[in-house]
């Protein structure tokens, strides 16, 4: 746990995080596992998809935006990633609007 | 900037660019995101197609299993992650421990996932088998995605266990460093897209029934 200890780096490749940090995420990951499977065993209709649809959501913006680094990333790269997650929803939000209307 | 593509350009090598690196895995990662995504897409359409289907299937998977593999895909997301932070700061033994704990996650991953499967073989569950086939045509949607989302993520798992096993050679041939480490942080990259894709199909397919 070597906090102090400054790697010498150009600063636009940002800072490593701290281990303790990458930790805290860990364990901010394994609360919302617990409360996905804790939702599903409760009977809340058609909410149990949008609870498990939300919380998953939520572990994935912990992933992207601390382990894979996005939150330190420039705006560019930002950008880029957003741009494919909208793109993403737009396909599968449009494709299940025409099925789901459809029968 | 641009001493620092001069200072990392070896004579009469490649200029490395550590930004352009790190972008070009994101695109990478991106046609990953679509791969999966359209088998995404798929799923929800015959789940609102045949929701009772889908509801049966989901009660047959084991959520003891999936969620175990769900901890373990985590934490070994965790020691990827950690092992960055260990190579920058010139921790070489504790980077190479992690990264092997990383690649020991997906080994146990994958043992799970082959009970899981040999489970679902002995009650003649085979995928392209006559007796899968002749289910009721939700019930052998059901499986028949079952088998290929968790199929094609568990070939990610194993190249991106492949990937690391081949970082941590670098390392210790010294061609991957503490000044010079966007080779791990792409790999660590895969590795976290593995896991994403896992985050979504756990409730997906084990806990919505």
């Amino acid at each position: 746990m070597t906090d102090t200890h400054e790697v010498p780096h150009s600063k636009d490749q940002g800072h490593a995080l701290s281990y303790r940090f990458l930790t805290l995420v860990w364990l901010g990951l394994m609360c919302l596992t617990a409360l996905t499977i804790g939702a599903a065993r409760i009977d809340l209709g058609y909410l149990n998809v949008v609870a498990a649809l939300g919380i998953a959501s939520a572990k994935a913006c912990l992933v992207i935006f601390f382990f894979m680094h996005l939150k330190y990333e420039n705006r560019l790269l930002k950008g880029m990633v957003l741009t494919a997650f909208v793109i993403l929803a737009i396909a599968i939000g449009l494709t299940f609007v025409d099925v789901g209307y459809r029968y | 900037m641009a001493e620092h593509i001069a200072a990392a350009t070896p004579l009469g090598g490649h200029p490395k660019d550590y930004h352009a690196a790190k972008m070009g895995m994101w695109l990478f990662l991106f046609t990953e995101i679509l791969l999966f995504g359209g088998l995404f897409l798929l799923y929800a359409s015959y789940r609102h197609k045949f929701p009772q289907a889908f509801h049966a299937g989901g009660q047959t998977l084991d959520v003891f299993l999936g969620g175990l593999n769900t901890v373990v895909l985590i934490t070994s997301s965790l020691s990827v992650a950690l092992s960055i932070t260990a190579l920058r700061r010139g921790e070489l033994t504790r980077c190479l421990w992690l990264l092997s704990f990383t690649i020991a996650c997906a080994g146990a991953f994958m043992v799970n996932k082959t009970i899981e499967w040999m489970a679902k073989f002995h009650h003649g569950l085979i995928p392209g088998s006559e007796h899968m086939l002749g289910l009721p045509q939700g019930q052998s949607i059901f499986y028949g995605l079952y088998f290929a989302m968790t199929g094609l993520h568990g070939i990610h798992v194993i190249i991106g266990a492949s990937v690391l096993a081949w970082v941590m050679l670098l390392i210790r041939q010294g061609k991957v460093t503490a000044e010079d480490y966007v080779v791990l942080e792409n790999a660590g990259l895969y590795w976290h897209i593995v896991d994403l894709v896992w985050i979504y199909l756990f409730p997906l397919f084990y806990l919505i029934s």
